[in-house]
């Protein structure tokens, strides 16, 4: 634990600063992977956050080490956030070693969202990779209570090997569902394993859904998301129905330090989610 | 009794995608050859090294692809459903399965004997034409999963 994560949150001079971070408690934390795990915030005093949409993210902040964005996997009405942080640097690795009681800062939301109200009606093809379903949790809930406003529900999940999967109770309680149809494939995997094996790509031509009438929102690494897009786009989902969350450096998340340049546009600002349409000329663009 | 068999397996290869438009004849004389197995899940349909001379028509169910090393446990590569082929080995010398193919649930397949593929396919170029047509894009869509699994596309 960081020496300071008890320092007094609320003694900060810049308080009432618009980008000052608003004092968090950890209430739990589950361990996802070895390296991955799912934070569970309360706010520490009345004092919270806006009402988030699904795709935001926050810049989450540990005393004394630094400021990370990390995408909103869930939340509740009275302030509650659910964060899902794998240990990749500085800040992400302090964030996997707080404990409850631990105080972090929050500011935000930021970002632009998917566009899931403009899905209603239309069937739905989620499709994530690696660290890539926490940002799609809160589409998926949101999508649960409102079930009836959608066609058919797919959700393909791929990781390296089973012990990468994250949520898995989780996903296992959805797969249950008998109005929505979830594939989860790995890269490799053992004797242990009854599911799929290869690639997420693999799974698309199984999924079952109206290209002309599918919204498509993928989210992992942008690899993965290139590959899935064109995969998508061969079973004539339109480009600008296919929409993938982009990541990118973020430092200020207002749209003003230039770190998530994305050429034209601003990762923390414009995005992450974008649409193929828009995004699709640049994934092939060396370091735009 | 066979006819009534020979019948229905030969309705089963014909409407398999993989045999999906091909001559009623051809589909004849490979079902004169082929036989209908099951397997429950942890069978092992098939052992690395050893000799391969079936290619297998996955009609329900799902199976794995194995690939194993005396030093550490078989890893599964691939998995392999419904409407799917398994087995190229029986068209490439010197016929020995490259992997191991074990049923990961309740499995039904068509076994098609490879020597008799072979023979059939040579004796009829334009049914060998048509077969190849059919087979090289399984390969090729394998091969570029292949390439796309050692992209780790995970990784960041």
């Amino acid at each position: 634990m960081a020496a300071s994560v008890r320092m007094d949150p609320t003694s900060s001079a810049d308080a009432g600063h618009p980008l000052a971070p608003i004092p968090y408690v950890v209430r739990s934390v589950a361990t996802e992977t070895p390296d991955i795990v799912t934070l569970t915030l309360n706010p520490h005093a009345t004092k919270r956050i806006p009402p988030f949409r699904p795709g935001q993210f926050n810049m989450v902040y540990v005393y004394g080490v630094g400021e990370s964005a990390i995408s909103i996997s869930g939340g509740t009405s009275d302030g509650q956030l659910i964060h899902t942080v794998q240990s990749l640097g500085k800040v992400s690795n302090a964030l996997t070693r707080l404990t409850p009681g631990d105080t972090l800062g929050v500011r935000g939301p930021y970002g632009r969202g998917w566009p899931i109200a403009e899905a209603k009606g239309r069937d739905l093809v989620i499709v994530a990779g690696g660290l890539g379903l926490p940002p799609l949790r809160p589409v998926l809930y949101e999508i649960f209570r409102n079930r009836e406003a959608y066609g058919r529900i797919e959700i393909i999940d791929g990781a390296r090997t089973p012990k990468n999967l994250v949520y898995y109770d989780e996903v296992q309680g959805w797969r249950r569902r008998s109005d929505l149809r979830i594939q989860v494939t790995v890269d490799a995997a053992g004797r242990d394993w009854y599911g799929d094996v290869g690639v997420v790509t693999t799974r698309i031509p199984d999924a079952r859904f109206e290209p002309e009438r599918t919204t498509a929102f993928i989210c992992g690494p942008e690899i993965m998301l290139k590959l899935t897009a064109q995969a998508l786009a061969a079973r004539k989902v339109p480009a600008d129905s296919i929409f993938i969350s982009m990541e990118r450096n973020m430092k200020c998340a207002i749209g003003l330090c230039g770190h998530c340049q994305f050429q034209s546009s601003f990762v923390c600002r414009d995005g992450p989610v974008f649409s193929y349409a828009a995004a699709q000329p640049l994934l092939n663009v060396k370091e735009v | 009794m066979k006819g009534e068999g020979e019948h229905k397996l030969s309705r089963e290869i014909a409407s398999h995608p993989f045999f999906h438009g091909m001559t009623r004849e051809f589909v004849h004389t490979v079902a004169a050859e082929a036989v209908e197995r099951s397997f429950v899940a942890d069978d092992m349909i098939a052992v690395e090294g050893t000799e391969a001379d079936i290619l297998y028509l996955v009609l329900e169910g799902k199976v794995a692809l194995e690939l194993g090393a005396a030093d550490r446990p078989p890893i599964t590569v691939q998995t392999v459903g419904s409407g799917e082929i398994v087995g190229w080995s029986w068209l490439v010398p010197p016929h020995r399965w490259r992997f191991s193919i074990r049923a990961l649930k309740p499995t039904r397949l068509v076994a098609i004997d490879g020597g008799i593929m072979r023979r059939t396919l040579h004796a009829h170029p334009d049914w060998g034409f048509q077969f190849m047509v059919r087979f090289m894009p399984v390969l090729a869509e394998r091969l570029e999963n292949t390439r796309i699994q050692l992209l780790d596309i995970y990784g960041r």
